[in-house]
């Protein structure tokens, strides 16, 4: 193996940042668009609304099970463009890395940053790498940013959300938090939790095109969870919405870790699951659609839309009835 | 790299208390404490912190509605502190080689002028423990500095605290003392009561509480005031049922002690606990936040310890401080009117930034109503 590492040099602009470049970054990326490395990805002209989205990620670990910062990275971006009904059309990515990052972690997150766009049919077309010095980073953050093309005229409406609209969540909460703390404070819970991070274009779009304007509104439940972002939506369509406690897809081994530690699994953060609020004639069949791919197999409408003033409440387990609102600064340590 | 922490987790990896949340169990029980009474709602206090967030976690209030009224008393050991006890916690704070030791919860609690939170940005040495037996560990390590643990609780902290004063004298450890602030959980149920203020017709008892006191501690609250105590476990279940049975006393015309949490607590309790709280400690009267000075409600260091006493080693005295203007925490803590009646709630007085007692810890019953509540 080589003990390579990330020296100052390799953003100083001479030979080695061209090596860089070309023979690790570049050469793993290959693909049309990024290969004259001009200083813009020439995307050519497209039919549809632009939609263009960006993000940083500085978690720590970078490897943690079922994903890393670079999966995170090319999903988190393309999630941002398939909840606004865009099919990503390229990605840039730019890395801050810190002197003294072993060479074969920066080409395990290139791979694996490869690997999600190639599984997202979306290619990374244009980037960027500097170095800073030791000390001044966390070894390696990566900043992501997607175009994508909406179809079809469809775009997020919160202000169509109306009584009697279904709220459909896309599968269990709460992998991706727990995956990613688990790693980082070294917990030793026997527990098999892998993070959900996932490219949702080919589970959202297909979803889009079948069902049109009966889907009102689409978010994914990534930092505060499925409990902040359905807040975000109630207030943005400005209606009450009612979620059920047993409906809401968790897993056992994730229900009771959190149990353990007094975490609630709505304000666990995700990277591979959306909210969708739908009409409701259509909540059924959009459910049986979800289901039917790899990434929406324990999708389930999980709430309505009721009467009421703006805000969210939850049917619990045990029948009662409680609000959910924003978390008062619980000082949970971000996880994206 | 760190030291992994272990962690209990069950042999099939499920959440262990999903058989007290079962939906259909649930619905049959309030179904039956529906037809069960048709009089007014009757009023039931509970006294314990937990009680008050699993109460609100689980939304009982709302399934129960028209038969019983499920109101927040004194129950969280953090809210019902005195401003005057944080003011002389950081007093100690920022003495030269004092070391305060503290549950985390007590950290941003607001005294008249600061928090601990505070003061440790300015420089004072506060820190975080999880048993008092690791501000022990903490004193043994340094013995140039003072290290004082703040004893705040009811009986499920007093005998640990307790515990920690015995170890200390037993190791030799001279610079680790104890500021207390201990109460107890029956005689603050008489008092409240006795008041002609307070009407309530029911006690849900504490669960952590009676295990260590036990069930039959309560006798003597029932005999005087003729009110039902149930001992109630802290899931839906344990509190609906506990509901029930408070609600069947009442339809008889009774008044005594159950104990629906009687795969924990039992009717005498844990007698090591109490032998360690009674070598300890003796009773004192205790300043409430909220509700003032309650005669015998409090467990102060007894002379025999008296070196291992931060107040009289430091000759720091806890002084009285009135509540704010306009804060009603004593009526709420009271249950004369719930949280969303004081002028305050959710305006001057936020879990963020918060004025009275009960918006001071995440148990408190105005926290708990900002979190939770569902408005009218």
């Amino acid at each position: 193996m080589s003990d390579e590492v990330i020296l100052l040099a390799h953003g100083e602009g001479g030979k080695r940042s061209r090596e860089l470049v070309e023979k690790t970054i570049a050469a793993r990326f290959a693909n049309p668009l990024l290969a004259p490395l001009f200083d813009s990805a020439l995307l050519g002209e497209q039919a549809g609304e632009i939609a263009f989205t960006t993000d940083g990620y500085v978690v720590t670990p970078h490897f943690f099970p079922g994903g890393d910062i670079g999966r995170l990275a090319v999903c988190g971006t393309v999630n941002d463009l398939a909840v606004c009904g865009a099919r990503p059309v390229g990605l840039s990515c730019a890395f801050i890395l810190e002197e003294g990052l072993p060479l074969v972690s920066l080409e395990r997150v290139l791979d694996s940053m490869q690997a999600a766009a190639r599984e997202a049919g979306v290619a990374i077309v244009t980037g960027d790498t500097k170095v800073v010095e030791r000390g001044k980073g966390d070894g390696i953050f990566v900043t992501t940013s997607g175009v994508g093309v909406i179809r079809n005229g469809w775009r997020p409406r919160p202000e169509t959300v109306r009584p009697g609209d279904r709220v459909v969540l896309t599968g269990t909460m709460g992998d991706h938090h727990l995956a990613v703390l688990i790693a980082r404070n070294n917990l030793a819970i026997a527990a098999d939790i892998r993070s959900d991070a996932a490219p949702l274009n080919g589970l959202l779009l297909p979803a889009v095109d079948r069902f049109g304007g009966a889907i009102r509104v689409m978010r994914d439940a990534t930092r505060g969870g499925v409990g902040v972002t359905i807040n975000e939506l109630a207030h943005a369509g400005g209606v009450r919405i009612v979620l059920e406690e047993s409906r809401l897809p968790v897993s056992q081994t994730v229900s009771a870790v959190c149990e353990i530690l007094g975490f609630d699994p709505l304000f666990l953060a995700n990277e591979g699951k959306a909210l969708l609020i739908v009409d409701g004639s259509a909540a059924n069949d959009l459910v049986s659609l979800l289901a039917g791919h790899e990434f929406g197999r324990d999708a389930a409408i999980v709430g309505e839309v009721a009467d009421g003033p703006a805000g969210v409440l939850l049917r619990t387990r045990v029948g009662g009835l409680r609000a959910i609102d924003y978390p008062a600064g619980d000082a949970l340590p971000r996880i994206c | 790299m760190p030291i992994p922490i272990p962690m209990p987790m069950p042999q099939n990896r499920s959440n262990p208390f999903e058989p007290f949340r079962d939906p259909a169990a649930a619905a049959a029980l309030i179904a039956k404490i529906r037809g069960s009474w048709d009089g007014p709602p009757v009023r039931i206090m509970e006294v314990c912190g937990t009680h008050t967030m699993a109460i609100a976690r689980h939304g009982l209030r709302e399934p129960l509605q028209g038969v019983a009224k499920l109101i927040s008393g004194p129950g969280c050991p953090v809210c019902v502190t005195p401003d005057g006890y944080i003011d002389a916690a950081i007093a100690l704070a920022e003495a030269p080689g004092v070391t305060i030791a503290t549950f985390g919860d007590m950290v941003r609690v607001p005294g008249t002028r600061a928090s601990l939170e505070r003061a440790r940005a300015g420089g004072a040495d506060v820190r975080i423990v999880y048993s008092p037996l690791d501000a022990v560990t903490l004193a043994s390590a340094d013995p140039a500095r003072e290290v004082v643990f703040l004893g705040v609780g009811f009986e499920t902290t007093a005998p640990t605290v307790a515990g920690s004063i015995i170890t200390a004298q037993a190791r030799g450890i001279a610079n680790y003392s104890v500021l207390p602030s201990l109460r107890t959980i029956p005689g603050a149920m008489a008092l409240l009561a006795a008041d002609p203020d307070v009407k309530i017709d029911a006690f849900l008892c504490p669960a952590n509480v009676s295990a260590i006191i036990g069930t039959d501690a309560y006798r003597p609250l029932v005999e005087v005031c003729g009110l039902p105590c149930v001992v109630a476990g802290f899931e839906p279940l344990d509190i609906l049922s506990s509901v029930l049975m408070i609600l069947r006393q009442i339809s008889a015309r009774t008044a005594r002690v159950e104990n629906e949490y009687s795969r924990v607590a039992t009717p005498a309790g844990n007698r090591k606990a109490q032998a360690l709280m009674a070598d300890v400690f003796e009773p004192c009267d205790a300043d409430w936040r909220g509700l003032g000075v309650l005669p015998g409600s409090g467990l102060g260091i007894a002379s025999k310890y008296a070196s291992f006493d931060a107040g009289r080693k430091f000759g720091v005295a806890v002084l009285s401080t009135p509540e704010r203007p306009g804060c009603r925490c004593g009526e709420v803590l009271k249950g004369m009117i719930d949280p969303p009646e004081c002028p305050l709630f959710g305006n001057a007085c936020t879990p963020e930034s918060p004025v009275g007692a009960c918006m001071v810890s995440t148990e408190g019953a105005c926290a708990a109503a900002r979190r939770f509540g569902i408005g009218a």
